[in-house]
C-alpha cells in the first residue's frame, strides 16, 4: 500500500504517528469529536462562570460534573454497538416501566414528577435514559427489516416513539418529550422510510396542530400565546422570553463584555446560568460570540453524522445518527426558545447550561458515536 | 415480492443511509440558518431598540425630595420645622402577596383595620410605577427592629426615612401659620409633576400654602441602577435637592401666647399689626387645633370630632369670621364726614335716645334708649366716639349718604383686602347701591344708611381687616398692607411691595383729633355719670400708657343650621360679639389690634381687658419676661 511505502521512508515521524493513532482506537476515541465536545464545554464554562456571578462553588461543581460526564464518555465508548444491539429492547422495557413508577410514585418538582428517590442512590431521572434508550430502541427495531422498512413497520416504531413521549409528556415535561419523540424520529428517518411516508406524516402533523391545542394544559397554552405576544403579560407570563430577548439584542455584535451583561447580572434574566444561558452569551459576547458557539456545535454535529455513515452496521449508523439528531434538536429547540421563536419549554443548552444529567446523558451519547466509530472490526482486515 | 427477499445488500442500505444523512446534513444547516437569521434579527436590526429597553430596565432615576424651608418668628425662633421619621412603605409591583404581606405586618407593628384601608386606598390610587405606597408614616425603634428582623419574608416593604414638617408649637400658631397636607392626586394634575415628583406633602393652608413654591425647594435626581427586585445596586449620578428657603415671620411667639392667654378660653380672634410695617404680630382664632394631625394622616374619628365641634377650631375666624363691625366702625364714619364737611369737632345734636328720619314715625334707638327716657343729651363728635352715640352717628349717615361712606372707607380695606401674604382671607362686605340691588333686588334705602352708620346691618369685616383699617388710622392715614413675611433667604417680591397711596385729609390734624377721641375711650374717666369713656372702666383706670381704641358689638345674624346646643347655649349663642380696636401708644403706635370675641356681649367690657392684655404684653417689657420665664418653663 502507499501509506505503507511511505512509512517505509519516514519511519521514525510515521511510527509516532501510528501509535497515537493506534492508542485512540484502542481506547475508542474519536479525537475530533473530543476536541469539539472538550471546546465547547470549556467556552460554555466561561460563559456560565459569568452566568453564576463568580460563585467559584457552582462553577466547581459544574467542573466536576462535566468531568465526570467525560468519563462516562469514555466508559460508554468502550461499548460494543452489538452490545447494545441485544441490549436495547431490555433497556427500553426497563425504561417504560420506570416511567410508569415515576408518574405513580416519584417524587416532585416544580410541580412536575420526574424523578425516582432511592435511598442509597443518587437522584435517578427516567426520562432521561429514554433520550438515549428510545433510539437505541428504534435502531434496533429497523436493523431487523429491510429497507424501505414496510409501512405497518414504521407504525410499529411511531409507537414505540410515542408510549415513552408520550409518558414523560405527562409528567409533565414536554421538552423532554420533544426530545425523546425528536430522537426516535430522527432514527425512523435514518432507517430509509420512503418520502412518501414522510411527506405523509409531515402532512398529519400539520393537520393534527389545531387538535394539539385543545390537549395542551392551560399553562402550556399561555406560553405559546406568549411566544406570539409577550407584551400581554410582561410582567408574568411575557417576562422571560422579553428579557431574554433584550438580553441577546443588547448584546449587539460584538457584546457588552465577559461580566458586563446588566440583563444578567442584575437578575432580570431569569433561568440565566441554566436554560436561558444563550442569553448571557448574547449579551456578554454578543453575535459573534454566539456564532462561535454555533460553529462548534454544526462541527460537532457534522462530525457525528460523518461517524453515522462509517458505521459498522444498520443499527450503528442509526443509532449514531439518532443521536447526533438528538443533539441538534436539543441546542435548536433551546437557542429557538431562549430567541423567542419557540415556546418555552424546559431544555437546556447542551454542554453548556448548568446542571448534570443532561450533561451526562450527552456525553453518554457521544461516548456511543464514539463506539460506532471505534468499533469497526470489518475494516481492519 | 419483498416477503420473499430476505437477502440485505448492505452496501445499498448504506449509501441509502448516507444519503439521507447529506439530505439532513443540508437540513440542519438550514436550520442554523435560520438561527443565525434570528441572532441577526435580535442583535443588529433591533439593536438599539434592545439597547434601549435594557437600560430602561436596569437604570431608575429617582427623585430626591427636597427639604423644605424652616419658617421663624422674629425673633429666630422656630415656628415650623422637618423633624426625621421613618416611615414604612410598599412598593406594590414588588409585594408577591400583598395580603400575606399586610397580614405579617400587621403582626409586627401592629396595624390597625383603619390604616390597612387607608393604604388600600392610596395603593388604588396609581401613580407612577414602582412608586412607595405609604403605610405607616412613623415607626418607633423597636417596629424598625422587627421590621428590619424579618426584612426576607417582606419583599416590597421598606423603612424610608424622610422629613416631615413639625409644628413645634403646635395649635398656638395652627391658624396663623397654616399647614401642609399629603398631597392629594387632585393636587397632581396641577402640580409640577416634575418638581414635586419625591415630594409628599403640600401646603395647605396659610404661609405655608401662600410661600409653598420658595419653602418647597427643587427637586433632585439621581440616576441608580437596579436590579430586576428594584433594589439600588449603585447611584450611577446625582444632582442634590436644593432645600427650600427659610421665612422669617413678623410673628411674634410670646405675644402669640400672650394674646391666646388673654382670650381665655373664649371662642374670639386677635389679630395684632406693627402699624409702621404692616407685619402681623399674632393672630389668634381660638379654638384652634394642632396642625401636626393632619401631618400623619389624621384618623377618622379624630376629624369628625374637629369638624362638627359647635366651637369650630378648624375655623379661622381672623381670615374667614366675617361680623358686623359694629361701632368700631364709627372712628371711620366721622373721619368720612369730616373730611366731606358734614360735621366738624364742635357742632352738636341732642340725643334724646332715639333717632327718626324726616316724614317716618320710626325711631332708630341709641344704646342709652329707656322706655320713657335715655338718650346722651347734647352730644358733639368727640363724645359721639368716647361715649359711642348711636343717635349721632345715624344723623351723620344719613347727611353723608352710603356713598360717600363707601368712598371714603374703602381705602381703609373694608370690602377690600389689602393683605399680602394671607390667602384665604374673606373679603367681608361693603354693601352699596350696586350691591343692594344685585344681591337683594331692592334699592338702598334712607334706613340703610343709619345701619352702615353704626357698622350693623350688612356690613361685614374679618379681625384681618379691622386690625388693618385700625392701623392705618394709627399712622394718620398712611396704608400699609398687613404682611406675614418678615425676611427670607429668597429673593421674594413680597419683601418690596409698593406702598399705597396715603389716605389725605383736606384738614390732617382731625386724624391727631379723632385719635384723642379715641383716646377717650380708654382714658376718660372719674367724671359725672355718662361721661366717661365706654371702656376706662375696664380698662383705664390702671394703665402705663396711651391707648387709643374703640368698642363695638356686632348683631348675631344667626346660629349656622346642623349645630346642635341645648338651649342654655342657644341663648349665649345668641348674644352680640363684643368688638374692640385699640393702638398704643397713641402718639407713636407700635401696635395695632383687633379683638373679637364671639357672643361676648359687650365691646368694652368683654373684648376691650383682652385688647389691653396684647398691648401690655407688646408694651411693656416685665411682662413680656414673665412671658419668657414661661416659655422657658
Amino acid at each position: 500500500m502507499a501509506q505503507r511505502d511511505f512509512v517505509r521512508r519516514m519511519p521514525d515521524a510515521n511510527t509516532t504517528f501510528e501509535r497515537r493513532q493506534a492508542l485512540l482506537w484502542r481506547l475508542h476515541i474519536d479525537l475530533p469529536l473530543l476536541v469539539l465536545v472538550v471546546l465547547t464545554c470549556g467556552y460554555g464554562l466561561v460563559v456560565l462562570y459569568s452566568a453564576v456571578d463568580g460563585n467559584v462553588d457552582r462553577f466547581v461543581s459544574q467542573l466536576y460534573r462535566l468531568g465526570a460526564a467525560l468519563l462516562v464518555m469514555l466508559c460508554a465508548a468502550q461499548i460494543d454497538p452489538m452490545t447494545l444491539r441485544r441490549w436495547a429492547s431490555l433497556i427500553y422495557g426497563a425504561g417504560i416501566v420506570l416511567l410508569v413508577i415515576v408518574l405513580l410514585a416519584g417524587t416532585s418538582a416544580k410541580g412536575a414528577q420526574r424523578w425516582i428517590d432511592l435511598p442509597g442512590l443518587p437522584r435517578f431521572q427516567p426520562s432521561e435514559m429514554m433520550k438515549l434508550a428510545v433510539p437505541m430502541m428504534t435502531a434496533a427495531f429497523f436493523a431487523e427489516r429491510s429497507v424501505p422498512p414496510k409501512t405497518s413497520a414504521v407504525f410499529v416504531a411511531l409507537a414505540l416513539i410515542g408510549l415513552p413521549a408520550v409518558l414523560i409528556a405527562a409528567q409533565p415535561d414536554l421538552g423532554t418529550a420533544i426530545l425523546v419523540a425528536g430522537s426516535g424520529l430522527a432514527v425512523l428517518l435514518l432507517s430509509g422510510v420512503r418520502w412518501s411516508l414522510v411527506a405523509a406524516g409531515l402532512m398529519a402533523c400539520a393537520a393534527a396542530l389545531p387538535g394539539l391545542w385543545y390537549v395542551m394544559k392551560d399553562y402550556q397554552r399561555q406560553r405559546v400565546l406568549t411566544l406570539f405576544d409577550p407584551e400581554s403579560d410582561p410582567l408574568g407570563a411575557g417576562w422571560n422570553i422579553i428579557q431574554s430577548k433584550i438580553a441577546i439584542g443588547s448584546g449587539g455584535v460584538f457584546g457588552k463584555g465577559l461580566f458586563q451583561g446588566t440583563q444578567s447580572h442584575l437578575d432580570f434574566l431569569p433561568e440565566s446560568h441554566t436554560d436561558f444561558i444563550i442569553a448571557v452569551m448574547g449579551e456578554e459576547l454578543g453575535l459573534l460570540g454566539i456564532l462561535v458557539l454555533l460553529s462548534l456545535y454544526f462541527l460537532i454535529v457534522t462530525r457525528g453524522l460523518f461517524i453515522a455513515t462509517q458505521g459498522q452496521d444498520a443499527f450503528a449508523r442509526m443509532l449514531a445518527g439518532g443521536l447526533t439528531l438528538t443533539f441538534f434538536t436539543y441546542l435548536f429547540v433551546n437557542i429557538a426558545m431562549v430567541a423567542g421563536l419557540l415556546p418555552v419549554v424546559g431544555v437546556p443548552l447542551p454542554l453548556v447550561s448548568y446542571g448534570g444529567t443532561s450533561a451526562l446523558t450527552l456525553m453518554a451519547g457521544f461516548g456511543i458515536l464514539m463506539a460506532v466509530g471505534t468499533h469497526r472490526r470489518l475494516l481492519r482486515a | 415480492m419483498a416477503d420473499t427477499l430476505t437477502l440485505r445488500n448492505h452496501d445499498v442500505e448504506a449509501r441509502i443511509f448516507t444519503g439521507r444523512v447529506m439530505i439532513l446534513w443540508l437540513v440542519l444547516g438550514l436550520a442554523m440558518f435560520v438561527l443565525v437569521l434570528r441572532l441577526y434579527q435580535l442583535q443588529v436590526l433591533e439593536y438599539a431598540r434592545h439597547v434601549a429597553r435594557s437600560e430602561q430596565n436596569r437604570i431608575e432615576v429617582q427623585p430626591l425630595a427636597p427639604t423644605r424651608g424652616q419658617v421663624f418668628d422674629r425673633h429666630g425662633r422656630l415656628i415650623a420645622g422637618n423633624l426625621p421619621v421613618f416611615s414604612l412603605t410598599v412598593v406594590r409591583e414588588r409585594v408577591e402577596d400583598l395580603d400575606a404581606t399586610l397580614a405579617l405586618l400587621a403582626e409586627l407593628v401592629g396595624l390597625t383595620p383603619e390604616e390597612i384601608e387607608t393604604f388600600r386606598k392610596r395603593a388604588r390610587e396609581r401613580r407612577r410605577p414602582f412608586e412607595p405606597v405609604p403605610l405607616r408614616l412613623r415607626l418607633e425603634e423597636d417596629e424598625i427592629a422587627r421590621v428590619a428582623v424579618n426584612r426576607h419574608r417582606l419583599p416590597g416593604v421598606e423603612v424610608e426615612a424622610q422629613m416631615i414638617r413639625f409644628y413645634p408649637q403646635g395649635e398656638l400658631l395652627a391658624h396663623a401659620l397654616g399647614s401642609v397636607r399629603r398631597i392629594t392626586p387632585e393636587d397632581l394634575q396641577r402640580l409640577d409633576p416634575v418638581e414635586y415628583s419625591a415630594t409628599r406633602f403640600i401646603g395647605r393652608l396659610g404661609v405655608e400654602k401662600y410661600y409653598e413654591a420658595a419653602l418647597h425647594g427643587h427637586v433632585g435626581h439621581e440616576r441608580v441602577e437596579t436590579d430586576a427586585r428594584g433594589r439600588i445596586m449603585r447611584v450611577l449620578d446625582r444632582t442634590p435637592p436644593v432645600s427650600g428657603s427659610n421665612v422669617t415671620l413678623h410673628l411674634d411667639l410670646d405675644l402669640q401666647r400672650a394674646a391666646v392667654a388673654a382670650l381665655d378660653g373664649r371662642r374670639g380672634a386677635i389679630v395684632a399689626i406693627e402699624p409702621e410695617s404692616g407685619g402681623i404680630l399674632a393672630m389668634v382664632s381660638n379654638p384652634g387645633y394642632d396642625p401636626n394631625l393632619f401631618i400623619g394622616g389624621i384618623d377618622t374619628e379624630t376629624y369628625a370630632g374637629l369638624r362638627d365641634d359647635p366651637d369650630m377650631p378648624l375655623f379661622n375666624r381672623a381670615l374667614r369670621g366675617q361680623y358686623a363691625p359694629g361701632s368700631t366702625f364709627k372712628p371711620f364714619v366721622a373721619l368720612a364726614a369730616l373730611a366731606n364737611g358734614e360735621t366738624d369737632w364742635s357742632r352738636t345734636i341732642n340725643d334724646p335716645g332715639y333717632y327718626q328720619l324726616p316724614n317716618d314715625s320710626r325711631r332708630y334707638r341709641d344704646w342709652s334708649w329707656r322706655p320713657g327716657g335715655g338718650g346722651q343729651g347734647i352730644v358733639h363728635l368727640r363724645k359721639a366716639i368716647y361715649r359711642s352715640s348711636n343717635t349721632y352717628f345715624f344723623d351723620l349717615a344719613t347727611r353723608l349718604g352710603v356713598d360717600r361712606i363707601v368712598e371714603f372707607t374703602r381705602p381703609f380695606g373694608f370690602g377690600d383686602h389689602l393683605e399680602i401674604d394671607v390667602p384665604d382671607a374673606a373679603n367681608g362686605l361693603m354693601p352699596d347701591r350696586q350691591w343692594k340691588r344685585r344681591v337683594r333686588g331692592e334699592p338702598w334705602y334712607p334706613g340703610d344708611n343709619l345701619n352702615l352708620g353704626i357698622g350693623q346691618g350688612d356690613m361685614l369685616v374679618t379681625p384681618l381687616q379691622l386690625a388693618t383699617a385700625v392701623s392705618i388710622l394709627a399712622n394718620r392715614g398712611a396704608r400699609v398692607r398687613p404682611r406675614m413675611i418678615l425676611a427670607s433667604d429668597a429673593p421674594l417680591p413680597e419683601l418690596e411691595t409698593a406702598p399705597l397711596p396715603p389716605i389725605e385729609l383736606a384738614e390732617p390734624a382731625n386724624f391727631e383729633l379723632m385719635v384723642d377721641a379715641m383716646e377717650d375711650v380708654v382714658h376718660r374717666g372719674n367724671q359725672v355719670y355718662g361721661e366717661n369713656g365706654t371702656a376706662w372702666a375696664y380698662v383705664g383706670r390702671d394703665i402705663a400708657y396711651r391707648m387709643a381704641g374703640k368698642s363695638g358689638t356686632a348683631q348675631v345674624v344667626e346660629i349656622p343650621q346642623g349645630v346642635k346646643l341645648d338651649p342654655e347655649e342657644v341663648e349665649e349663642r345668641r348674644r352680640e360679639h363684643a368688638w374692640f380696636v385699640a393702638f398704643a401708644p397713641a402718639d407713636a403706635p407700635k401696635i395695632a389690634v383687633a379683638v373679637l370675641v364671639e357672643n361676648g356681649g359687650g365691646g368694652s367690657s368683654t373684648a376691650a381687658p383682652v385688647a389691653k392684655s396684647v398691648l401690655d404684653a407688646w408694651l411693656l417689657p416685665g411682662i413680656d419676661e414673665d412671658a419668657q420665664q414661661l416659655v422657658t418653663n
